[in-house]
């Protein structure tokens, strides 16, 4: 178990990098806390992967220092760094069985022999595959393939953190369920750090204390599910988390004002001049509909009946805006929209302005 | 260790240039400066034997033929695989495992044992010395060759692309010729170099269904050293010349060579 | 993929099977005729019966060759086979140089059996070729038209020359087709080179290396037109391989009988290998 520290840590792929565009993840500076769950959610090529790799120490990066606890392990091989590393497709060694396989790395680090079998035994206890020790690990199915990956990390005790590559990629939907519950389950139990990669938010949100969230190699924001969803701190993390997305309308900021969609709502912040592009995010969950015409003109062009929820696709000047609605909800014809101030957040630059609470300067 | 790992393909590189090298160093000498004595490079460097091959229709007659049956047993082993190779891959039929086992037998087959057959039978068929008849029998172990690496990019190709096309009104030939080649190009493109590799490589039977007007370029080598002596320069010049087609073929399907062994289907 | 049960198929595939039939078939049944029957010239046979093929099995001349053939064969697989391996474990994953090594590793395939048969009967001569003139430089007594352990020791280099590259060419498909994953985690797992060959490179290279074992022994059982050249099968008989004495029975005797019979069991021979591989390549297909 260990904390990790990255000190100002960018990558470039390219040998002489000059200028920002060059760097695939740029300069990220953050401290993961021992023991921690956390998820690196982002869209395919925000450098979730590469940053995933320079902790395993499959790369090391341009610039900046790692540090496990104290130690800088920048430059260390993965092997000396203690961590253990499950991938996209699950990676075992076919003609081992399966014992065996949980077997190698300890026996690779010279581990006595009655040792090695007590931890592959317990190993295979807590994974449930006890009964298939001794099968080969060739004939499994994905997700048993996969916890004897992540078996290999757990028979180290000294396992700094697990990092996990977008694992259940190849997983039958129905097990994926099963595989999270069993990854938090060892959380729970034996407290490794663990960093857990990944495009999906469901299995983000589901698995994670905290989710650092990343887009075009920046890191736009880090918090647990409920700040994410509450006060995104970036518009893409506010279209990314939740389904559907945060709607985003352009807007002008005034005081405690806000002028869009051709009413103006009040707001519970004041806000001084803002320059640039600005702009209102408001959830869907947060936005009711009324037959009464107050609030927002919008033009219903579908609704979709989800079963628990309906969503209500709409058009506010020209931009899309949705509502979602408790089940059983009646949408009214040219019903307009009825948002809750304390729940409109504002964007300059697609980045969140806070605002002052009303009273104070 | 690691660092060093580049001298194991270097040392074979070389290993295996030396010889392609003395080749060469004899091709621009004088048969006397080659058996006066041992020497790195020629003393007197001299184009002559090149001269005379390219001059000589006896000898340019050589490649030309050899050439021109290498492209005619090309061109007939891809055109009468690609029919099987797509009937293999699509379908079932009754006896089809057998056939195809069979086909591939014939690829092991010594062609010692049919130099004397073949010559009879070319013989009996009136096509004795002709390129028809050398293009013919290497079909023998070309066109199992090629429905062998043929089926294997097309079963590459997922069926529901056929299914499409015969939805969207396509008759099976238009479906084949529009449609489905372009997307086997690069399995042609490897099919058709391992099937002139094993044509041009091939001297036995070419030899002994030759006699005059389709003669490869192996039976002007054979009878020039043992007629006339040992002609060493003539020799090694014809020899470096039928290096060149070789490296050339090369050359143009550099980018397929690990894809085309990879389908494990030589 | 699911197949369609279509016995219109067969219309496709009769081209092919002429052809190769009228290759294979015809020929072969003139060889099965031959073998069972005896001439005195003039185009008038009668039968003979099984006497070719008992006066085949039982001759010397047939059992010699036949050893010297399968000494050769071994030679060559536990030569090639390791060799061949090891190069391409020592070759650059991918990149240019790659594609450089590839390609002149290649040359030796593409040259006419002929002249490979040629250039080592030049190379190796002990007064004017490289590898004559330099072994005998170094103190070997070394000439290979005299003497039958040079002869041997030449053919077999030849041969090494000549088809290792094929066996390097496969091996590296087979390595190529190894996800970088793999390596990754046996890095993790602390694993040694040796590990990852035992448990990874070779395991994952063992369909393209029955495919090399197979091509490599069966063109080595068939194998005429380089070591023809190269020794003409001497000094003597040293280097006369099963196809080498078959073709002088055949053309140069013109000993029909014997020829065929002889034929005919080569044939079988090689079929019996053929099958073995050919069910042990499908039945690690089918996986």
């Amino acid at each position: 178990m260990a904390q990790i520290t990255l000190d100002r840590i960018a990558h470039s792929y390219l040998p002489h990098p000059k200028k920002e565009a060059d760097f695939a993840l740029k300069e990220i500076d953050h401290v993961w806390e021992d023991g921690g769950a956390y998820a690196l959610l982002g869209p395919s090529g925000c450098g979730k992967t590469t940053l995933l790799n320079i902790i395993s120490g499959l790369l090391v990066p341009t610039r900046g220092k790692l540090l496990f606890d104290e130690n800088d392990v920048t430059i260390l091989a993965p092997e000396q760094r203690n961590i253990a590393q499950v991938f996209q497709f699950p990676v075992i060694y076919d003609t081992m069985t399966v014992a065996q396989n949980l077997a190698f790395p300890l026996a690779n680090r010279h581990v006595p022999r009655d040792e090695i079998e007590k931890r592959v035994t317990e190993a295979l206890d807590t994974l449930d595959l006890a009964g298939k020790a001794n099968r080969k690990a060739r004939g499994l199915t994905a997700d048993e393939k996969q916890k004897i990956s992540l078996g290999r990390g757990l028979v180290r005790y000294d396992v700094n953190a697990i990092l996990f590559d977008e694992p259940l990629t190849v997983i039958d939907p129905h097990m994926k369920w099963q595989l999270r519950t069993k990854l938090k389950e060892l959380h729970r139990r034996f407290g490794h750090t663990m960093i857990y990669v990944t495009h999906d938010q469901t299995e983000a949100l589901t698995f994670a204390d905290k989710v650092v969230v990343m887009y075009e190699g920046e890191v736009v924001q880090i918090g647990t599910p409920e700040e994410l969803f509450d006060e995104p701190a970036h518009i893409f993390v506010g279209y990314f988390i939740g389904s559907p997305g945060m709607n985003v309308v352009p807007c002008e900021v005034a005081g405690d004002r806000v002028r869009f969609g051709g009413r103006e709502v009040a707001l519970n912040r004041g806000y001084p001049k803002l320059e640039g592009r600005t702009e209102v995010g408001i959830r869907p969950e947060f936005v009711r509909l009324s037959r009464t015409g107050e609030g927002l003109p919008i033009s219903i062009t579908r609704v979709e009946d989800i079963g628990r929820f309906k969503i209500v696709r709409a058009r506010l000047e020209g931009h899309s805006f949705d509502a979602v609605l408790p089940e059983g909800s009646e949408v009214p014809e040219g019903a307009s929209a009825v948002v809750d101030p304390a729940r409109i957040n504002v964007y300059q630059d697609s980045h969140l302005v806070r605002g002052h609470r009303l009273g104070e300067a | 260790m690691r660092r060093h790992r580049w001298l194991v393909p270097t040392l074979y590189i070389i290993f295996l240039m030396l010889p392609i090298y003395w080749l060469l160093n004899m091709s621009f000498k004088t048969t006397n400066e080659i058996l006066g004595g041992f020497s790195w490079f020629p003393a007197e460097f001299t184009v002559a034997s090149y001269v005379k091959i390219l001059t000589d229709p006896t000898w340019y007659m050589g490649y030309v033929n050899s050439i021109t049956y290498v492209a005619l047993n090309t061109v007939i082993s891809v055109s009468f695989a690609l029919p099987a190779a797509y009937a293999f891959s699509r379908y079932r039929f009754l006896g089809d495992k057998h056939l195809f086992f069979w086909l591939l037998t014939n690829r092991m087959a010594p062609p010692a044992v049919f130099a004397l057959p073949f010559f009879q039978l070319y013989s009996s068929m009136g096509l004795f010395d002709t390129h028809i008849a050398v293009a013919l029998a290497h079909c023998l172990f070309n066109i199992p060759l090629a429905v062998w690496i043929l089926e294997g990019f097309i079963s590459g190709v997922p069926k529901e692309i056929d299914e499409t096309a015969y939805l969207d009104g396509y008759s099976f030939p238009r479906f084949f010729a529009k449609i489905f080649m372009p997307l086997i190009g690069s399995g042609i493109g490897v099919t058709a170099f391992f099937c002139f590799m094993f044509s041009w490589v091939e001297m036995l039977l070419a030899k002994s269904l030759t006699a005059v007007e389709a003669k490869p370029i192996a039976a002007v080598m054979t009878r020039t050293a043992s007629t006339s002596g040992y002609e060493l320069g003539l020799l090694a010049a014809a020899g470096v010349l039928t290096i060149i087609p070789g490296a050339i073929v090369i050359y143009f399907v550099r980018n397929y060579i690990a894809k085309g062994f990879a389908m494990g289907r030589v | 993929m699911d197949k369609i049960e279509n016995n219109k198929a067969w219309f496709l595939v009769l081209p092919v099977l002429l052809i190769v039939a009228l290759n294979a078939i015809v020929p072969l049944m003139t060889v099965v005729n031959y073998s069972v029957q005896d001439t005195f010239g003039n185009n008038v046979f009668f039968f003979e019966g099984t006497r070719w093929f008992e006066e085949v099995l039982s001759s010397s001349r047939f059992h010699a060759a036949l050893q010297r053939q399968f000494l050769f064969t071994a030679t060559i697989l536990a030569i090639e086979l390791p060799l061949g391996v090891a190069i391409a474990l020592a070759m650059p994953r991918s990149g240019f140089w790659a594609s450089v090594c590839l390609v002149l590793m290649a040359l030796p395939l593409l040259i006419p059996w002929n002249v490979v048969g040629a250039m080592w009967n030049i190379y190796a001569l002990p007064d004017i070729g490289l590898l004559g003139y330099g072994l005998n430089w170094l103190g070997f007594e070394y000439n290979y038209t005299r003497q039958p352990d040079a002869a041997w020791f030449t053919i077999i280099l030849m041969d090494v020359w000549h088809w290792t590259s094929l066996v390097v060419l496969l091996a590296y498909a087979g390595l190529r087709s190894i996800d970088d994953n793999y390596y990754r985690a046996a890095q993790i797992d602390g694993a040694s080179g040796w590990a990852v060959f035992r448990y990874i490179q070779l395991p994952k290279m063992k369909h393209v290396l029955t495919i090399a074992i197979l091509l490599r022994f069966m063109d080595s059982f068939m194998i005429y037109t380089e070591p023809f050249v190269l020794t003409g099968g001497g000094p003597g008989n040293a280097t006369t391989l099963l196809s080498i004495d078959l073709v002088k029975a055949a053309l140069g005797e013109f000993n029909l009988g014997v020829a065929a019979a002889m034929s005919i069991i080569y044939f079988l021979m090689t079929l019996l290998v053929c099958w073995l591989f050919y069910t042990i390549i499908m039945q690690g297909e089918k996986k």
